[in-house]
């Protein structure tokens, strides 16, 4: 058995130990937020926070997990939107929207780490996510909405 | 709100957070569920008690219902349709529910695709809307005993003038649904000047489910008791298996069967390509399992190709005379005279769609009857071809479109939701089956292969006095017709026949090819390989005249005239040439208006640095783009900069569309940069994000800005045409900053670092 936290809620995972997290948590635990895009670690539509960090839940294993605290985008904020979510509603960044979950965590990651990332900063630690339809530039813009909200 | 409306129909397993959402498809249709004969293609709009049209209904609570009966795939026309009617209805956008419908002839075509949702529905969503104000202005004035010509609208509300007595459009509704449907003629729209929304857009309906992971898209999609599939297609299109061994796959933890499906019968459509599924209790065993099947193939007669071959075909055919699909005077009759000629020849490879969500469906076959949940651009198509397949009829195949991840064109060839039905049946559950990227990119219909021969004689000023274009391509109607071999009327005038010069020698010509892969189209299509040619010839020309790129291409589009196709067959995008010709004037105004936007000629470009410009109509929609390059000493190429100019007749949803051309310019530069699918002895080398890379955020336009006419021209596309004048532009500002000419793509061939 895999103990391990998802969203504040202790979860136990009986099954095939090695099943990448994004699997578990779509398949197994429902929460179907977090996107299945490349299965190699190259897109990061699964993106969720380990512990804190951003990690790609594709090529994490369930097990690598254990004992730790799983956040997704269903549990990035208690109530109400993180402020990169209103971020990303003010500026409008979406258009498909399916990407748009893994960089949203990728972003809030950031922005813990950073308070205000310059243009060479954002570009760097959002190069893994990968948007087809072609928001970055609203992206960035939003990155910046959102450091300027949480200061 | 629930998600269960109907305990006796499909309940769906997301609990919580599906009923959390604002955005709940493919549940909501079993609403007010009453007399016990609804059907599943009810919406609620159709239980509205005021229900004047397929598209809208009203209830007495001031709810509007508005279907939107065509895809969301990001460009947001699932809220700028009904925008549409809300405009004309006056009603409340906040007292607004939009829901989607299912696959239905009642609609109209439902193919999400070409670019013209707005222009092909909106005139139906204006009278939609129109037709429902109308009946509540008739219910308000009978009950104030009051000529309805003295009664007006005030969102959501109806007004007496002199009284000002007022009444909702709720209270109304009961009333205003006893009285007849008005004629068409009877309906009077309203002036541009009371428009509320038309012109000023709305951000989606679906914002908020999408930055919170509420929105469901087809890979969200479950219901009770589903498997999960995962299929091993022949690797070479058109192959058979030979013989399989499962042993290995089926000890895999979860692993429950292996199921053959049959391979397709020529030419392949939209059916599902064959292969072995292997059917487990989640989508990783399933990939799992898949990985230990040992399948022996049958290759076919396409294990012969191979894309370096193919290329010196393509180019060696487009070298000789072709079909000529366009003339004017005699282009040979100068060449023949000899002096300044030049000549060039232009390549695009095969391309492929990469949405980020891969192909993806769930299916249920059940009591002689397909259910499907999927992200398709095209319900209707998933009908016929699941009707097919299934050998059951068309209206018991029930389709429910989700929100689609990226869709571009691959998206409205359902062969993947077929599959997830014909599984189903073998199965007997609901199958969902889930596609890798892997198999995304090597199973696609690619943007097809292209060479294009251009030739021009060169006059006294450097303006052409002959012209010769020939493009060879395999053509999109062989995944119908595997003897199809030229450019139908439909590709060709994707920026080929419709050269908007004005030339006294022009011959236009297209070359045959067969196709050894399933050939689709991907966003802007054809226009992309044949803008690419000409508005870098043009370029090529300019230098070659020793004159100012923009002053050269505005002296070939010439005067403002409307282009004359007589003696050509130009379907002109299925609009007529009537509403929409094609102007000249209008190409060479946002040429214009991009030139002084950008700075054209008046800001400074230092070494590496240089700006291209090209403008190319697509889609009904005249657009100009210029492209800032800087390329550093290590061959890295930036694009600070992009300015582009658009004139799609009437804008809707300005913000909306602003959108599409910053996603355009994007996908655009991924085809230049890095986008290339080729095939060894059939089979595509390319597999994932690795080896068909597409552009991350610091490759991507730093910015670009958009400007749009103000026009009253009626409405043309704005999802596609932004991409063909971009990729020609960002090629043309490569030469201005590096000296060295695109002519393959993509620029990994030019030897830039």
């Amino acid at each position: 058995m895999i103990q391990l936290n998802v969203n504040g809620v202790e979860q136990s995972f009986g099954g095939e130990p090695e099943m990448p997290l994004l699997w578990y948590l779509r398949d197994v635990l429902g929460l179907t937020g977090s996107k299945f895009g490349c299965g190699i670690g190259l897109c990061g539509a699964c993106t969720v926070h380990v512990n804190g960090q951003a990690t790609r839940s594709c090529v994490t294993a369930t097990r690598d997990a254990a004992g730790k605290e799983v956040t997704t985008i269903e549990g990035l904020e208690k109530s109400g939107l993180h402020p990169v979510q209103k971020a990303w509603m003010e500026i409008n960044v979406p258009q498909c929207g399916y990407c748009q979950v893994g960089q949203i965590m990728q972003a809030a990651a950031l922005l813990n780490g950073k308070k205000k990332p310059t243009d060479r900063e954002i570009d760097e630690a959002m190069a893994g996510n990968i948007c087809r339809c072609g928001t970055y530039q609203r992206i960035r813009a939003a990155i910046k909405a959102a450091a300027g909200e949480m200061t | 709100m629930s998600a269960i409306e109907n305990g006796s129909r499909r309940r769906f397993l997301t609990g919580g957070i599906i009923a959390a959402g604002a955005l709940v498809l493919g549940v909501r249709y079993y609403h007010k569920l009453s007399s016990g004969d609804k059907l599943p293609h009810d919406t609620n709009a159709d239980h509205a008690t005021l229900h004047p049209s397929v598209y809208l209904g009203i209830d007495p609570d001031g709810t509007v219902w508005i279907v939107a009966s065509r895809s969301e795939m990001g460009t947001t026309s699932r809220t700028t349709l009904p925008l549409i009617v809300a405009d004309e209805l006056d009603a409340d956008w906040k007292r607004v529910k939009i829901e989607q419908a299912l696959g239905g002839s009642r609609y109209g075509d439902q193919n999400t695709d070409g670019s013209h949702s707005i222009r092909s529905f909106y005139d139906a969503m204006r009278e939609a809307g129109a037709t429902a104000r109308f009946m509540l202005i008739q219910a308000a004035a009978q009950q104030w005993g009051v000529p309805a010509a003295e009664c007006e609208t005030d969102l959501h509300v109806v007004v007496h003038r002199s009284t000002k007595r007022r009444a909702g459009y709720g209270e109304l509704a009961t009333a205003a649904a006893r009285l007849p449907i008005p004629k068409r003629e009877e309906l009077k729209l309203k002036p541009k000047s009371a428009w509320r929304y038309v012109g000023k857009g709305q951000v989606s309906y679906d914002l908020e489910a999408l930055v919170t992971g509420k929105a469901i898209y087809g890979m969200d999609a479950r219901v009770d008791g589903m498997v999960y599939a995962s299929v091993e297609h022949p690797p070479v299109l058109g192959g058979k298996v030979k013989s399989y061994d499962d042993k290995e796959a089926l000890k895999v933890a979860g692993v429950r069967q292996t199921v053959p499906i049959d391979p397709f019968q020529q030419a392949p459509a939209f059916q599902p390509l064959g292969g072995i599924a292997v059917i487990a209790d989640n989508t990783w065993a399933a990939f799992q399992g898949r990985k230990k099947l040992n399948v022996s193939w049958d290759n076919g007669p396409n294990e012969t190709y191979n894309s370096e071959a193919y290329k010196s075909e393509l180019r060696a055919t487009s070298h000789n005379p072709c079909k000529v699909v366009r003339n004017i005077g005699d282009a040979d009759a100068v060449f023949a005279k000899g002096g300044k000629i030049y000549e060039a020849d232009y390549y695009v490879p095969l391309l492929a769609h990469a949405s980020m969500e891969p192909m993806v469906a769930l299916a249920e076959f059940k009591g002689g009857k397909a259910t499907l949940w999927a992200p398709t651009q095209n319900p209707q198509a998933v009908q016929d071809i699941v009707a097919k397949e299934l050998g059951i009829s068309k209206e018991d195949v029930i389709c429910h479109v989700t929100l689609l991840g990226g869709g571009f064109g691959r998206k409205s060839k359902p062969d993947y939701v077929a599959e997830a039905a014909v599984l189903s049946k073998k199965v007997g559950r609901p199958v969902k089956v889930v596609w890798t990227r892997e198999d995304d990119i090597k199973f696609d219909y690619y943007n097809a292969v292209a060479s294009m021969y251009m030739r021009a004689a060169l006059g006294a000023n450097g303006k052409p006095t002959a012209w010769l274009q020939r493009s060879v391509f395999p053509p999109i109607p062989s995944i119908f017709d595997v003897n199809a071999v030229y450019g139908d009327p439909s590709h060709l005038q994707q920026g080929w026949t419709d050269v908007p010069y004005d030339l006294p020698n022009l011959r236009i010509e297209n070359g045959p090819a067969k196709a050894h892969v399933r050939i689709g189209w991907l966003r802007s299509v054809a226009n992309i390989y044949h803008a690419f040619g000409i508005q870098c010839f043009t370029d090529e020309l300019a230098h070659a005249a020793g004159r100012d790129p923009l002053e050269y291409l505005l002296d070939l589009i010439g005067n403002p005239r409307a282009i004359d196709f007589k003696g050509v067959e130009y379907p002109n995008y299925g609009a007529s040439m009537e509403a929409y010709p094609w102007e000249t004037g209008r190409l060479r105004r946002v040429t214009e208006m991009v030139a002084g936007k950008s700075g054209w000629g008046k800001r400074k470009h230092g070494k590496g640095t240089g700006v291209g410009i090209a403008a190319h109509r697509s889609f009904l929609s005249y657009v100009a783009t210029v492209v800032e390059v800087e390329v550093n000493d290590q061959g890295e190429v930036r694009i600070p900069r992009v300015d582009t100019v658009l004139d799609a007749g009437l804008v809707v949803n300005p913000e909306a569309t602003r959108a599409q051309f910053e996603g355009a310019a994007v996908f655009g530069t991924s085809i230049v940069r890095s986008g290339e699918i080729t095939a060894t002895n059939g089979v595509i080398d390319q597999s994932n994000f690795q080896d068909y890379p597409v552009a991350r955020i610091g490759e991507a336009p730093y910015q670009t800005n958009v400007y749009i006419v103000d026009s009253d021209a009626p409405p043309a596309g704005v999802g596609e045409p932004g991409v063909p004048p971009f990729v020609a532009a960002l090629c043309n500002a490569i030469f201005a900053a590096t000296g060295k000419r695109v002519r393959d793509l993509p620029i990994t061939k030019l030897g830039l670092s």
